[in-house]
Parts: C-alpha cells; sequence; structure tokens
C-alpha cells in the first residue's frame, strides 16, 4: 500500500515538467498560479542552482522562521558592487519561506524580470502554495499569543522594495552576507567575485558594539522605506547603515507627518533618553497608525526593543 | 472636420478601458484590494453603493486608473476594525482619479498619495465618525512628494493633524472644500506654487497653514495664494498629539502662514476666530539645516473681510498682551520678522516686534505693526494644472 502510494507520487514527478527550474516562467510575462510551477524545489529540495542564504541581521516578522534562497540561471553570474545590494542577471529570483515550526505559511518570490523584479506572494495549503496577488491574514499562535499573520499583497511587497518608484531586492546586500557564503556563491559560478568588505554585525551577536548593532538593526528593519528614495522619503528619517546626518538618522529630528505616532514626544531619538524617543515609541507599539513597520508586524520585537534601547540610551545629549 | 475627428480620436478612452465593479459583501477586503492589484491602466475601479468593513489598508499602484463611488456618503469604506498599515487607501501611481466616495476611521492616515503626479481628488469624503479626538489618524487627504495636485470638493473632518494636507509638492489646486473639525483644516507644507480657493475652513484649532519645515526632501515652500475662502468659527481646541508641528497651532488661528516666500492671502472672508484671523511666522524651534530658510519672505494680505477675532488668545502671552491692548488681540498678529511683510487690510495688527523667530515671548515689544507703503510685489501667476485633471471631473 505504501510502497503503492510511493509509486503514485513517483509517476506524479515523473509525469510533470522535467525538474529543475522552469527559467520560462521567470523570465516571461505570466503570473504563475502556484509556487510548484517554477520548479525551485524538487522532491521538497531545492533545485540546481537555487542555493540556500542566510543574512547577518534580518528583518523581524513576528518571530517567523524564514528558509531563503538565491536561484541563478545556469550561464548567469550575479555582478558584485560594493557592500550594497547584489546585481542579480535577468532570470535569477529569490525566494522566502515563512513559517512557525510544523507550518509553513507564504512564500514570497522575488523575480528578475527584462522589465524588472517583480514580488509575488504565495500562500501555502496542503503540499503546494497558490498566488494571492491580494495578500490574506492568518490566525496563528506565537510565543502564546494569539496574532493575525499579515501576508502582504502584492502593492505591499512593492511599498517595502521600491528605490525611486521601481522594486529592488531588500536582503541581499553584500555587507549583510557572510563572506563564507559569497564564497560558495563563487565556487557554485552564481556570482562573479566576493572581495572582502567590512559586513554588517549580527543584531544580537553580544561581542559586536551595541551602536554597530542597533544601527544594523535599524538598517535592516527600517531603511528599505526609510531611505532618500524609499517609501518614507518624504520623512526625512533615513535609518539606513550609510546615511551619514545624524538629524537624519532621528536624532534631535522632530517628526513630520506622525500624527499620533509621536506619542506625545518631540523628537524620533532623544540621545540618553530612549523614554522620550518617538522612535522607540513606534517600535513598542502594535496599534495600526502608530506602530512601526507599518507592514509585517503584529508582535513587539522584545529584543529589538532592548538593543535599539541600549543604544539611545548611550547616547550622549 | 478631419481635424475634429482627430481631436475625438485623440480624446476617446483607449477601446480596451473597462470598468471592473466591486461590490459590498463578504471578503470586501480581499476582492476590493484584488480589483485595486489587477486593474490595467485606463480601466475603472467602481465601487457599488454600501458599506465596506474593511481590515487593511488598500493600495493602488497602477497608472491611469478611476476609482469611483456612489458618492461621499453612498460608498462607504470602513477602517473602524483595520489591523494593518499606515493608511485607508495609498496611491503611488500617477494619473489616478480618486471620487465619490468616503472613507471613515482610518487608524494612520486616511487616504495618501505619495509621488502620484497628476491625482486628482473629487468629491471624496473623509471622517473619522468619533469627532475629535487626539486618538484619530494624522491626516485626511494627504498627496505627497507629487506634481499636480488637484483636491476639489473633498471634505475632511476630525483630523488630528490637518484635514487636507499637501506636502513637498509643486503645482497644486485645493477649492471647493470643507474641512471642519480637524486641528488643522487645510495646511501646504513645504510646497511650490499653489492655489487655495472657495474652501470652508470652520471649527479647525486652525483654518488653513502654510508652512515650510527643515530636514525635508523639498523645502523653499512659496508661491501660494489663499483665497476666497470661509474661514470661520475655528474654535475646536487643538488636540493634535504633541511633538508634531501643528500641536504648536493656536486654537482659533484663521491662516497662519510660516516661513514662506510669496505667499498672497486676499478676498477671504474671517470671522470668529478667538486667537487671530491671519497669523504670520517665522520658524521658532531650533534646526541645524543649513539650506533651509526659517523666515517669512514676501507676504501679502489684502482685501479680506474681517469679522470678530482675537478675543479668546491661545499663544504663550497672549492673553497678557491682549490685557495691555483693552481685552483682545487685533484681528492679524505678526511676529515681526522676516521681510516684504504687507498687509493693507484696513484692520488692527499686531507685531511682537520679535528679533528673531526662535525668540521667546519675553523678549517681544507688542505694538501695532507698521507695514510698508507702496506697490505690492507681483502676485504668483495662477496655477494651471494639466487639462486632463479638470476633464477628469467635467
Amino acid at each position: 500500500m505504501r510502497l503503492l502510494a510511493c509509486l503514485a507520487g513517483w509517476m506524479l514527478v515523473a509525469s510533470a515538467a522535467p525538474p529543475g527550474v522552469n527559467d520560462a516562467l521567470i523570465s516571461g510575462d505570466t503570473l504563475p498560479p502556484k509556487l510548484s510551477d517554477f520548479g525551485f524545489f524538487t522532491n521538497g529540495r531545492p533545485s540546481a542552482r537555487v542555493h540556500p542564504y542566510t543574512l547577518n541581521t534580518p528583518l523581524f516578522s513576528d518571530y517567523a522562521e524564514k528558509e531563503r534562497f538565491i536561484y541563478v540561471p545556469a550561464g548567469k553570474r550575479i555582478m558584485y558592487r560594493g557592500g550594497g545590494p547584489l546585481d542579480f542577471p535577468v532570470g535569477s529570483a529569490l525566494i522566502k519561506t515563512f513559517g512557525y515550526p510544523g507550518r509553513t505559511l507564504e512564500t514570497r518570490v522575488l523575480m528578475r524580470r527584462a522589465s524588472g523584479w517583480v514580488a509575488l506572494p504565495y500562500v501555502w495549503d496542503g503540499k503546494d502554495a497558490e498566488l494571492r496577488r491580494g495578500g490574506t491574514r492568518i490566525p496563528v499562535e506565537v510565543h502564546g499569543q494569539q496574532i493575525s499573520y499579515a501576508v502582504p499583497n502584492q502593492n505591499q511587497c512593492k511599498e517595502c522594495h521600491q528605490l525611486s518608484g521601481a522594486i529592488e531586492p531588500i536582503g541581499p546586500k553584500a555587507r549583510n552576507l557572510s563572506q563564507s557564503l559569497l564564497g560558495d556563491l563563487v565556487k557554485a559560478g552564481m556570482l562573479d567575485r566576493a572581495p572582502a568588505i567590512a559586513r554588517l554585525p549580527h543584531w544580537d551577536d553580544p561581542k559586536a558594539p551595541v551602536a554597530a548593532r542597533a544601527r544594523a538593526y535599524l538598517d535592516v528593519n527600517c531603511g528599505h522605506c526609510h531611505n532618500r528614495a524609499g517609501s518614507a522619503s518624504n520623512s526625512g528619517l533615513y535609518l539606513t547603515w550609510e546615511e551619514a546626518d545624524p538629524v537624519a538618522r532621528g536624532i534631535g529630528k522632530t517628526p513630520v507627518a506622525a500624527g499620533r505616532g509621536s506619542g506625545g514626544l518631540d523628537v524620533a531619538i532623544a540621545p540618553g533618553r530612549p523614554d522620550l524617543s518617538i522612535l522607540l515609541y513606534r517600535m513598542k507599539s502594535t496599534e495600526p497608525g502608530v506602530a512601526m513597520p507599518e507592514l509585517g508586524r503584529a508582535m513587539v520585537h522584545t529584543e529589538g526593543v532592548a538593543l535599539v534601547s541600549d543604544y539611545i540610551a548611550g547616547l550622549k545629549p | 472636420m478631419k481635424a475634429l475627428a482627430l481631436a475625438l480620436l485623440a480624446t476617446a478612452a483607449p477601446l480596451a478601458a473597462k470598468t471592473v465593479t466591486v461590490a459590498p459583501g463578504p471578503d470586501a477586503q480581499e476582492r476590493l484590494q484584488a480589483a485595486l492589484i489587477e486593474v490595467q491602466p485606463g480601466d475603472t475601479v467602481q465601487i457599488a453603493a454600501g458599506r465596506y468593513e474593511l481590515t487593511d489598508g488598500l493600495s493602488l499602484d497602477v497608472d491611469k486608473v478611476t476609482v469611483k463611488g456612489a458618492g461621499p456618503d453612498a460608498t462607504v469604506l470602513s477602517f473602524k476594525n483595520q489591523q494593518g498599515a499606515g493608511e485607508g487607501l495609498l496611491v503611488t501611481s500617477d494619473d489616478v482619479v480618486l471620487r465619490d466616495f468616503g472613507v471613515e476611521d482610518t487608524r494612520g492616515d486616511g487616504i495618501k498619495s505619495k509621488g502620484a503626479d497628476r491625482i486628482v481628488y473629487h468629491n471624496v469624503r473623509v471622517e473619522w465618525t468619533g469627532g475629535p479626538n487626539e486618538k484619530n489618524g494624522a491626516y485626511g487627504v494627504y498627496p505627497v512628494s507629487s506634481t499636480d495636485v488637484l483636491v476639489d470638493r473633498v471634505t475632511v473632518r476630525g483630523a488630528s493633524d490637518a484635514g487636507i494636507y499637501v506636502g513637498q509638492s509643486k503645482n497644486i489646486i485645493v477649492r471647493n472644500s470643507t474641512a471642519e473639525f480637524n486641528v488643522a483644516g487645510i495646511e501646504i507644507e513645504n510646497s511650490h506654487n499653489a492655489d487655495v480657493y472657495g474652501n470652508t475652513a470652520r471649527k479647525n484649532a486652525g483654518g488653513i497653514l502654510v508652512f515650510d519645515l527643515p530636514n525635508l526632501p523639498q523645502m523653499g515652500g512659496h508661491a501660494i495664494r489663499v483665497f476666497e475662502n470661509q474661514v470661520v468659527e475655528n474654535d475646536t481646541p487643538n488636540f493634535a498629539p504633541k511633538g508634531n508641528i501643528v500641536a504648536s497651532v493656536p486654537t482659533g488661528t484663521g491662516v497662519m502662514v510660516m516661513a514662506n516666500a510669496d505667499v498672497f492671502v486676499f478676498g477671504n472672508m474671517f470671522a470668529d476666530n478667538g486667537n487671530t484671523n491671519v497669523m504670520l511666522i517665522g520658524y521658532k524651534r531650533p534646526f541645524t539645516d543649513k539650506s533651509y530658510n526659517p523666515l517669512l519672505r514676501g507676504v501679502v494680505v489684502r482685501d479680506n473681510k474681517h469679522g470678530r477675532a482675537g478675543f479668546a488668545p491661545s499663544f504663550p502671552g497672549g492673553s497678557e498682551i491682549a490685557a495691555a491692548m483693552g481685552g483682545s488681540l487685533p484681528p492679524i498678529f505678526w511676529d515681526g520678522t522676516g521681510t516684504g511683510v504687507i498687509v493693507k487690510d484696513a484692520v488692527p495688527a499686531l507685531s511682537l516686534n520679535l528679533p528673531s523667530p526662535e525668540a521667546s515671548v519675553d523678549q517681544a515689544k507688542p505694538a501695532p505693526a507698521n507695514f510698508p507703503d507702496g506697490p505690492v510685489p507681483p502676485e504668483p501667476k495662477p496655477v494651471v494644472l494639466p487639462a486632463s485633471m479638470e476633464a477628469a471631473i467635467k
């Protein structure tokens, strides 16, 4: 009986398209209705040239666990271009699956087409995930707390991923990837080179300085919108790693369009005074209209709040 | 004849343009959002009459789309149970027309459009139905970082910052709209070339504000005309959360101009603004941005009608000054800083004669203001928007 099931499974695989990634789908102009259409995974394992990766400092997403993969088509390579985003060739894809122990919720796919990046959300149901351009909400229990987990809609994907109106990857910047990972990608023929550079610290590495870890945390969790070309460009608050202007980084900066997000406080970061800093107030809130980031967070990241609080406490007034 | 045919061809909608209708009912959130994602340029998303209980912010990122309801009270998008996003509706594409619907009780801003050039808001209502409350969202209608903005026949009530707020934009018309029970009725901030006319700003803390703030991508607000508006009874106590610049707007202020250049305020009807009808000041807070100018440069106030004003001064030191002046403040108030500040209205005006905008009221030498005589400088040219925008609401 069991054998029969195995056989049926084998026949299913055998009768489908040949294993491996469907390059025509990535480069084409349709939106694949099922995640399996791409062929990123074969029997639950990454297909050829689908390479797992991790980030030094990741985005907080309600304590969800994430699996990340880079796909680069055969015969092409990612071009290294400094510490910022890697330059992916047309036909590449970034695949990121979110879930909690025992439960896979969603997979987000970024595809690099000739016309630019396209971001698509897939929601898991059984053995496959379906395209849900309008996003959805899924009730889940996390650390004993009931939350409404939000799968972003396609526009929300872009809200975080846009720079000057075009979609860009956020995570795989060279400075936020380990040297060994980049070396592996070079060995696999997926990346042209991997010079040794200064890297973002791991946000939770107690051996790294607090300020650097907090800056890395803010870069990854806030900097995708809060930069000079991002969705929050009009705020004048820029939390990217490379931002040099202390006021733009929030220090002594008065709010512009915070509304009740100000929490009755005067500045984004009051040096030495976490309790008087709007930035921390908004990190500690889960209320829409107050909570930052605006998308993808229904819980407070207690450890992130503690880190940023320590950083602000250590700034000289 | 041939020319006529060509003209008709040019103005006709693309053949493929279609209307997608969304009706109220279960899964309204996903159906409406899916329609706003799948819509094609040239199409209309028609939101049928009814009430829509939404749980998340909506967004539109497709150019040349019209989102149309059955009327501001007939098609109601309610965000009372909103669980995520910073606004009710976010538009990030160009040539979008939003018309004939209402948005209620968003947790953050009402409708925001960012980098959305040639955006039209027409016959739209944004309201916090519980009345003024500091827990209401900040802005009702919120176009920002855009070129060519038309806000026409819009009503906003209850915003904890500004009802109609246009920020860091260029070439703007706000007209024939009503802003009431907000902290600020209408605010033009860090913007270039704006006409604000034919509006009613009543029952706000401040009626119409023209501001410029430091540390922002677009500064140097200038060429703003505020004319033929009804700015009356702005007596709702300022309920803005502290920290926001509008929290410093004294309750009972009609028009307030701060740190802008070439601002013309004329032909307005002012009455029953307890602090003052017209307030002209520089930027008071400390700043380090070297490219920012905190001063007024060229402000002309002329031919306005002034009813009762100044009977309830609400800025620091205001009541003391009022007492010294016989009980009330004059209808026009100037901090005494800046250049080219000219008031032609035949009503009393007060100057604090401050040495600089950030100086404290202790340094004030309040006295009747003296303004230079002679001709006023040339007025900014009327704002002209692309014909397609006016055509969209014909």
